[in-house]
């Protein structure tokens, strides 16, 4: 009996050691891909990489459009995204009533995320670009990520919006302001830094992004940047899998060079979202799960 | 709280009342434009989709064996797509469900609160990078190792994007796995330990088992998004529209199908219409997958 006992707590011991490894496992690509595309690239980074256009038929030169195109995208999808996005979040977690409505558009917003990104790209090729004739354009991209991106807003907003005590809207109200002036002065304010985390992880997504914007926005290569937001433009996943698969000769630094800044800007930016969420956890006394 | 809110004297209540009553019907409208969004999606792939069936039978693309878009006897099968969209799929599978199932485990109910906060921004980090960067790593360093090790002629095939796809779904599955997990009841763990079983027996008989709807759901969602992922295998698999069963071969999904000749096909041809109907078929799969992962999660959230 007492050896069994022994017996099974090392097998049980031997078990967790396991488990931990896997952990581990499981993070081992991160640091593999990170650290391959950060010792790789770095030698490629400089002033002109940056600030000049792409030359000798993309073998050498520097990425510049291709880095305002992803910074005009992700400012075009942020205008549709965050408005939108927000307004559904509150509307879900102040207003919605429990009903076939209320139920019907959770599973839009479910179902919203679940749809693959190059369905998006379709679906913009045919509404955004030929339908409403924008072309292949920053508009038509900008639409098509927006839409992409809108349930990570929307989720971001109802989850930050539910988070503001009940005691604080009670407050207001009691105060005699109404439901929409309670909504807006005491949930809005509560919630900015969850909506914010939310937009920030909605801003990475959409940087990273290649296949919904292949047919809707970007150009293969374009040295010179857009005029109008009818204009293509170059962007950066775009450009690294253009130069990964389309360009027989370019130079491997270039590559890595182009990887190591989408990487940055993305990994950055979803760093600044986890800490400034384990933050505000953490004032909410760690009671916002 | 802001003072002004209190001490201003209000407009009349009847107007006050209209005011609210605006801005709910304003944010309701707002609010719909994702389900507006999802519906359009729908029509329009269907609407593009269906040109085609005048020209090519339905039953040809559905049940046909051969995709050749571009030769002059075209053939729009769906077969060998869906059949390259399955093999990596249960690949990823393969790799990512006990791993992901490990991991869930250890973050839930082995490790120490220090160890579990840094998993979980790992796990959230792993998910942010572009799929673009996967596919450029896979072409550039997964390639060619498996060449080395396995001695193939190329490292572009089903492997190498089932290792990548199954990295990918590892944050979604193990998130998800580890939320079932943890709404198991301490009350379960607490009375299968008073009985005298061991931690590893608790959780392999007690917590699993509760919480087996909700991993269903999380494997389920996880696999989801490797059907619909599309640049990675579009870099990794070599795109050989073929049917095959070896994953060292060359195969060409669904999603990389379309992203790969979209770009270069006239507005509005057969070859057009047919990308949209394998989107559509795309779409149909993938909403199936989440319409059961929410009916698992609904499940278990009843108990």
């Amino acid at each position: 009996m007492r050896r069994t006992r022994l017996a099974k707590r090392r097998a049980e011991q031997s078990a967790f050691s396991l488990l931990g490894f896997l952990s581990l496992l499981a993070l081992a690509p991160l640091i593999v891909i990170v650290g391959y595309v950060v010792v790789g690239g770095l030698p490629a980074i400089s002033w002109e990489f940056l600030f000049e256009g792409p030359s000798n038929m993309m073998r050498s030169g520097g990425i510049f459009p291709a880095l305002v195109g992803t910074f005009l995208l992700v400012l075009g999808s942020s205008l549709v995204a965050v408005p939108l996005g927000v307004a559904g979040g509150l509307y879900l977690s102040e207003y919605a009533r429990p009903g076939f409505f209320t139920r019907l558009m959770r599973l839009a917003v479910l179902n919203l995320a679940g749809v693959p990104s190059v369905v998006y790209g379709l679906f913009g090729l045919s509404v955004f670009v030929i339908l409403l004739g924008m072309g292949v354009s920053v508009m038509a991209g900008s639409l098509t990520l927006g839409i992409l991106v809108l349930p990570v807003v929307i989720a971001a907003t109802e989850e930050a919006a539910r988070n503001v005590p009940d005691g604080h809207r009670h407050a207001s109200l009691a105060l005699g302001a109404t439901k929409w002036a309670t909504v807006r002065q005491v949930v809005i304010p509560g919630a900015t830094p969850g909506i914010l985390t939310g937009v920030i992880l909605a801003v990475s997504r959409v940087a990273g992004e290649t296949a919904p914007i292949m047919f809707t926005a970007a150009a293969f290569f374009l040295p010179r940047l857009p005029d109008s937001p009818f204009d293509p433009v170059m962007a950066l996943p775009y450009h690294l899998y253009v130069l990964s698969s389309e360009v027989a000769q370019a130079d491997p630094k270039l590559r890595l060079g182009t990887a190591l800044v989408l990487l940055t800007l993305v990994l950055v930016s979803n760093l600044f979202a986890v800490i400034l969420r384990t933050r505000m956890r953490a004032k909410q006394g760690g009671g916002g799960v | 709280m802001r003072s002004t809110l209190s001490l201003r004297p209000g407009p009349r209540p009847r107007r006050r009342a209209t005011e609210g009553r605006q801005a709910e019907l304003v944010l309701a409208g707002l609010a719909s434009c994702s389900l507006l969004a999802l519906g359009l999606i729908f029509v329009f792939l269907v609407k593009e989709a269906l040109p085609l069936f005048k020209s090519y039978p339905f039953e040809d693309f559905v049940r046909g064996l051969e995709w050749q878009p571009t030769s002059t006897n075209v053939r729009f099968g769906l077969v060998p797509l869906l059949a390259g969209t399955f093999l990596v799929t249960l690949g990823a599978a393969v790799i990512a469900v006990p791993l992901s199932l490990g991991v869930a485990l250890f973050v839930s109910e082995v490790a120490p609160k220090r160890i579990r906060e840094l998993l979980k921004p790992g796990l959230e980090l792993l998910a942010a990078i572009p799929s673009v960067v996967y596919g450029f790593f896979g072409m550039v360093v997964l390639a060619r190792w498996l060449q080395g090790v396995f001695g193939l002629t190329s490292g572009l095939n089903a492997f190498n994007g089932s290792i990548l796809l199954a990295v990918m779904a590892l944050p979604t599955m193990v998130t998800l796995s580890e939320d079932a997990l943890r709404a198991v009841p301490e009350s379960y763990r607490n009375a299968s330990l008073a009985m005298g079983a061991s931690r590893w027996e608790t959780m392999i008989h007690v917590t699993l088992p509760s919480a087996r709807a909700g991993v269903a759901a999380a494997v389920i969602l996880g696999l989801g998004r490797v059907i619909g992922e599309t640049m990675t295998v579009l870099m990794v698999t070599g795109n050989a529209a073929q049917i095959s069963f070896s994953f060292f071969d060359s195969v060409r999904t669904m999603t990389a199908t379309i992203a790969a000749e979209m770009a270069e096909c006239a507005w509005g041809t057969p070859h057009y219409h047919a990308l949209f109907a394998v989107g559509a078929a795309l779409f149909l799969i993938t909403f199936v997958f989440n319409a059961v992962a929410d009916i698992l999660l609904r499940r278990g959230a009843r108990g």
